[in-house]
């Protein structure tokens, strides 16, 4: 998600910068006076920190791993101003010194990944712990969804700025000057890596830490608990483990045939047939501010249409004549076949289920 | 290959270290090559800040292939005049930039729409003129601003890119802040190598995912908690030692006659890729 130099253009890396600076300005003014003179060291330490998190690997269920961003975690140690802060000068070092992520694409980085990651991470966080006790099994599940929700609005935003740059800037042949996606391929292309692995890092890294934090160290949660979060009456949790998002993600996973109650397809989403059918027709007017749509489809459209013939057509397969049956199926098949191929990945990079581990000493 | 040599598949924690290793590593390859005796090492701070992020600019803002190309050009003179070998150049910016950007820009060879100048063999997927053009435009690009950025960080001490920034109107306490980061960054990252080495010592076989997960969770966690008490008694010493929140930087730069030419050609070459470039 790091956007190297010369994926942007300056314009746009110009008008990135100025939507980061009123939240860069914001959160020093906000943490200054919060702490004065601990300032400087506490965000240099954590910016140091979340440096180093940003290298780790981070092992996901079916044996392949990710690198995390760490920003849901900052967010909810030190608040979204302190996460704002610390992700954007990690950041900073990286693309100064490391050479990952650009130098003129920094202010889009620190917005994309910095504010927008923050503010989501902290905002799914405080919503979902609710009042709850800062050793509550509902801390951890609201810390894993805060990570997997931070790190796909913060791809959204990376992929709109790609996807709009070819609409923006060509050059007299027609030829894309920067990144050369539109929006309808940048913006899939994004959040399919991460709403599968990049998202799951963040989610697994989060919780994770967050459960180890509620056993070990639990005064580092305090500070973004909210009004009842100092109630540590709760037992703490024997063994922490993924099962409440694995449950989260089932619960998504059953309400996605919601899609069935949806009247229409979605808007550009039309069938060559449709611009010919008068009933279709008015649907697309309609949906498309009263604009008329062009007498015959466009020729584009009409000969890229046949090129591939998906095996669930429309989310409906051929042998169910029920288009109910065949989208609540097909949710579940889309689902099952990418778990199926980071498994199978996984495989064959040689993550196979090794032998146990045996500790010699200590833990 | 015998079965005896054959390599075994590395693990998790060894990954892990690699990745650390290879940071601290890189760190020390930089520490080397800023004492080399070449053009830019010779050069104030804020002349290289202002010059390099002004042909990274001139780059960005180039709508044609050769001036691209031309700037590419430019930084590797410049790489060779400061003594960095194009072998360094290859392993440390060009083949990683290289394999990423193409990777990114490979499919839009073929997605761009335009005029059509070939189709591949047995597939007969349409190659369009406009496709191949975005394709070396971005390549181009990617290489030569990042080859830019290499030269500043491999000529310059990290302490002084940062104090340079004042140059930039950088608020003072942001470059403070930049600097300690940097100097508890190689500290966590041995910190954090020290962890996995420790595991990886008192570990036989391999772990289990579950295993995996739950040592990444932790090691993270034990790292918050060392930077957090860290930071704690970093204030402390700064307190004892004055610190009342105000930050002051010694600037004890000076230009030279060679700085101020340098200045000069920099920023008129950065001048001149724009106009040509646009």
């Amino acid at each position: 998600m790091h956007i190297p130099d010369g994926y942007l253009s300056p314009a746009t890396c110009a008008a990135l910068y100025a939507g980061a600076a009123p939240f860069w300005y914001v959160a020093l003014r906000r943490i200054r006076s919060a702490l004065h003179t601990r300032l400087v060291p506490l965000l240099s330490l954590f910016a140091a920190f979340s440096f180093v998190v940003m290298m780790f690997n981070i092992p996901l269920p079916g044996g392949s791993t990710g690198h995390a961003v760490g920003v849901a975690l900052a967010a909810i140690v030190l608040g979204p101003s302190g996460s704002i802060l610390a992700v954007s000068i990690a950041l900073a070092i990286q693309a100064f010194f490391f050479g990952d992520g650009g130098i003129t694409a920094l202010g889009a980085n620190s917005l994309n990944m910095g504010v927008v990651g923050s503010l989501v991470a902290f905002g799914v966080y405080r919503l979902i712990a609710g009042r709850s006790a800062l050793t509550s099994r509902r801390r951890f599940v609201a810390a894993g969804l805060a990570g997997y929700a931070a790190v796909n609005a913060a791809a959204f935003f990376t992929a709109v700025e790609f996807g709009i740059q070819p609409m923006l800037y060509q050059d007299a042949s027609g030829a894309p000057l920067y990144c050369p996606y539109p929006l309808s391929i940048a913006v899939p292309a994004m959040m399919i890596g991460h709403m599968t692995v990049a998202g799951l890092a963040e989610m697994v890294l989060t919780a994770g830490v967050v459960a180890y934090l509620q056993r070990s160290d639990v005064g580092l949660l305090r500070r973004t608990a909210g009004p009842a979060g100092d109630d540590d009456s709760a037992p703490l949790p024997e063994r922490a483990t993924l099962r409440p998002l694995w449950i989260a993600l089932g619960v998504l996973l059953v309400l996605t045939p919601l899609g069935v109650l949806a009247a229409g397809s979605a808007w550009g989403e039309w069938a060559p047939s449709a611009f010919g059918d008068p009933a279709s027709r008015q649907a697309i007017a309609a949906a498309s501010l009263d604009r008329q749509p062009p007498a015959r489809a466009p020729r584009g459209l009409d000969r890229l249409s046949t090129v591939w013939t998906a095996p669930f057509p429309d989310y409906a397969p051929r042998f169910l004549r029920s288009a109910t049956i065949g989208y609540l199926l097909s949710a579940m098949f889309g689902v099952g076949l990418v778990i199926l191929a980071v498994t199978a990945v996984a495989w064959m990079a040689g993550g196979r289920k090794p032998p146990d581990a045996v500790e010699t000493a200590g833990t | 290959m015998s079965r005896l040599t054959k390599r075994r598949p590395r693990g998790y924690l060894e990954r892990t270290l690699d990745v650390l290793h290879g940071a601290i590593d890189r760190t020390l390859a930089a520490e080397l090559t800023v004492s080399r005796r070449g053009l830019l090492q010779r050069l104030d701070p804020r002349v290289k800040v202002v010059g390099l992020l002004s042909l990274i600019a001139a780059v960005a803002l180039a709508r044609n292939a050769p001036t691209m190309a031309a700037m590419l050009g430019l930084a590797t003179i410049l790489a060779a005049l400061s003594r960095l070998t194009p072998a360094l150049l290859l392993s440390t910016v060009w083949i990683g930039t290289f394999v990423f950007t193409a990777a990114l820009a490979g499919p839009a060879i073929f997605l761009t729409p335009g005029r059509v100048t070939l189709r591949l063999p047995l597939l007969g997927w349409p190659v369009t003129a406009q496709g191949l053009t975005t394709a070396l435009y971005l390549i181009l690009r990617v290489e030569a601003a990042a080859t830019f950025g290499f030269l500043l960080v491999f000529t310059t001490p990290w302490a002084h890119v940062l104090k340079a920034l004042r140059a930039l109107r950088v608020p003072v306490v942001v470059v403070v802040v930049l600097g300690m980061t940097y100097r508890y960054v190689l500290l966590l990252l041995e910190s954090a190598s020290e962890m996995f080495e420790a595991r990886r010592s008192r570990t036989v076989g391999s772990l289990a995912g579950t295993d995996r997960r739950r040592l990444a969770a932790a090691s993270v966690g034990v790292l918050l908690s060392k930077a957090l008490h860290l930071s704690g008694e970093v204030f402390l010493a700064m307190q004892a030692r004055g610190f009342r929140g105000e930050v002051y930087l010694l600037d004890e730069f000076r230009m030279t006659a060679l700085d101020w030419t340098a200045l000069g050609s920099l920023v008129v070459t950065a001048a001149v890729a724009i106009w040509v470039g646009r």
